[in-house]
């Protein structure tokens, strides 16, 4: 997903001179052929993303579109302020491109685990948030962030993950993506867990469980239509992210459902890292199933949800 | 250089007069950091008065140089300035941080003319600056790019990451002014966090560095006549003020950094003493 999200910003840099890529003391070699070629809109900055954030904030207030990449914790926690004023407040047309969003270098330990980065660019006004679920969409996606007005957002997810989303349906900023239908349950995911899902709702079907699958690769602006049209049709409804279930898209989604008064109760159950510093290393996979993000846990908590 | 020779910097009418609209805001707003603000008339003066290229009428015109006041806190200076160059109307001045006005304790792009970001939180305009200042350079772009900070607001760390970048970037268009008026929120900066070596701070960042007295206007007309202070460097210029600059009873006062209400004889005492310089001129 990585290499095809910088790779789109070269394209799109040939195409369009507005394009600006920064990059944060990233390693050898990334982006070469642009830094080569157009050296002149080509930045690799030291390690100091509050400037490099106001920077990039300055180039939008003339005119340019950068694109500003490094890894999501130090994206989002460390120049906050940063993203707040200079990105929301003056709705500047910056893109933050962020690496290993989620638990993805569990290896190196709980500074580098970017488990809150949606709960908190959620809460800025003006900035957009989106997390594709595979390198396919993410080109998709990327192709359409030039002409978007206002700052993004893009959390990018393990560059391995298989392809499990599809041209069929196009894509659009802001607007869910309804990948399998189903009248019993209802998961929602994003980035890639929806590869998760899609194993555990065939799982389901299995088992007679009806489930749908709802791919909210724009976390904001939030599509709250095509969430409540499923939700209003199944009785129980799980959200799978690989973030921390406080802020989120669990949170988004209970929101907007509670907000929305059905008549009838809907079951609901956040799925996603639980509110702690997590601990331990090994990979991804290890670090996702310690916490529960997992098929088997996503077909357990269906269960007793659809049973109760 | 000392604080003495500052105090008997004298001011002459233009700066009396812009302290003028300043106390008119302070009635309006009933509030403001005065202090903060008073040190920085002659550097804005100046610099709209005799650098600036700019339409008040066109404030986003291509052509043009930019500003920006890091120290947002400082704005009672740039409005005043502002108004008077026709940015907009000085009535405004009366609604200085009123629900129906535009002018806010901080100031804001999009919402006053002539503001080219909007500043408050401390440490961002710089970066911002440097932004601008790269974009203008990509569209090999001659206008030049003017950032005031603090000098309290130095102690951000964020400015010294952007300073950095500016050396390395060698913007030979951006000039960095800091209003050393030597006291910052708590008290005086010497004592709260000294930053002296101010000068070789500035040069080791690859800087071209220069001192004024920040109330010589024509001390200051010379040295921005004079950018870039280095070649191929972008340019430092520590301007020595005084707090509280033109009433003596706030001069070098750290209570009067900001005030959230005047009495009544307070603002008769400022309009006294600005009546009682004129007179002396």
């Amino acid at each position: 997903m990585r290499p095809t999200s910088l790779n789109c910003v070269y394209e799109l840099a040939q195409k369009d001179e507005r394009v600006i890529f920064i990059g944060s003391d990233l390693g050898p070699g990334v982006l070469e052929e642009f830094k080569e070629n157009i050296p002149e809109r080509f930045f690799m900055e030291g390690v100091a993303e509050q400037h490099i954030v106001g920077m990039a904030a300055g180039m939008a207030l003339e005119g340019f579109v950068p694109y500003v990449n490094t890894i999501a914790t130090f994206l989002t926690r460390r120049c906050f302020e940063q993203n707040v004023l200079d990105l929301g407040l003056h709705n500047t047309n910056v893109r933050l491109i962020s690496n290993g969003g989620g638990t993805v270098y569990a290896p190196l330990g709980p500074t580098h685990l970017a488990i809150e980065d949606i709960a908190i660019m959620r809460a800025i006004p003006n900035m957009t948030i989106v997390s594709p679920a595979d390198a396919d969409e993410m080109r998709r996606f990327m192709m359409q962030t030039l002409d978007y007005q206002g700052p993004i957002y893009i959390r990018l997810g393990k560059g391995y993950d298989p392809i499990v989303s599809s041209d069929e349906f196009p894509f659009e900023i802001g607007k869910a993506i309804h990948l399998k239908k189903g009248g019993d349950l209802l998961i929602v995911t994003t980035v890639i867990t929806l590869a998760h899902a899609l194993e555990a709702a065939e799982k389901l079907e299995e088992k007679n469980i009806s489930t749908a699958v709802l791919h909210m690769h724009t976390i904001k602006p939030f599509d709250k239509e095509a969430l409540i049209e499923i939700v209003d049709k199944v009785s129980a409804v799980i959200t799978l992210e690989e973030h921390t279930v406080i802020g989120g898209l669990g949170s988004a989604c209970a929101e907007a459902i509670l907000e929305e008064g059905f008549n009838e109760r809907k079951a609901f159950r956040r799925i996603g890292i639980p509110d702690i510093f997590p601990s331990g290393y090994g990979n991804q996979k290890d670090m996702m199933n310690r916490n529960g993000i997992s098929v088997p846990q996503v077909i357990k908590t269906a269960q007793s949800l659809i049973n109760s | 250089m000392n604080d003495t020779e500052h105090v008997s910097t004298r001011l002459d009418k233009r700066s009396i007069f812009l302290r003028r609209l300043v106390v008119r805001a302070l009635i309006g707003g009933g509030r403001g950091h005065i202090g903060s603000s008073l040190s920085l008339i002659e550097l804005i003066r100046v610099i709209y008065d005799d650098f600036l290229k700019f339409d008040p009428k066109n404030p986003f015109l291509e052509e043009r140089d930019r500003f920006i006041l890091s120290k947002g806190h400082g704005c009672l200076a740039l409005y005043a300035v502002l108004a008077d160059k026709g940015f907009f109307d000085k009535t405004e001045l009366d609604k200085f941080c009123h629900n129906d006005g535009i002018l806010g304790g901080h100031p804001e792009r999009g919402k006053v003319p002539g503001v080219e970001a909007t500043t408050g939180a401390l440490g961002h305009g710089l970066s911002l600056g440097i932004g601008i200042s790269l974009a203008l350079k990509i569209r090999k772009s001659d206008y030049k790019t003017i950032v005031i900070t603090g000098d309290g607001e130095i102690n951000e760390g964020s400015i010294w990451e952007a300073a950095m970048c500016a050396g390395n970037h060698h913007l030979k268009n951006l000039a960095v002014l800091i209003d050393y008026n030597k006291i910052q929120s708590y008290g005086f900066t010497k004592e709260v966090a000294d930053l002296e070596p101010l000068v070789d701070k500035w040069r080791a960042f690859g800087f071209g560095v220069s001192e004024i007295n920040g109330h010589d206007t024509e001390e200051i007309k010379n040295c921005l006549n004079s950018l870039p202070l280095e070649p191929n460097k972008p340019s430092a210029i520590i301007c020595h003020t005084i707090k509280g600059k033109g009433f003596k009873f706030a001069e070098n006062k750290p209570e009067w950094h900001h005030k959230s209400s005047f009495k009544d004889h307070e603002i008769e005492q400022m309009l006294t003493e600005l009546e009682k310089q004129e007179k002396d001129l």
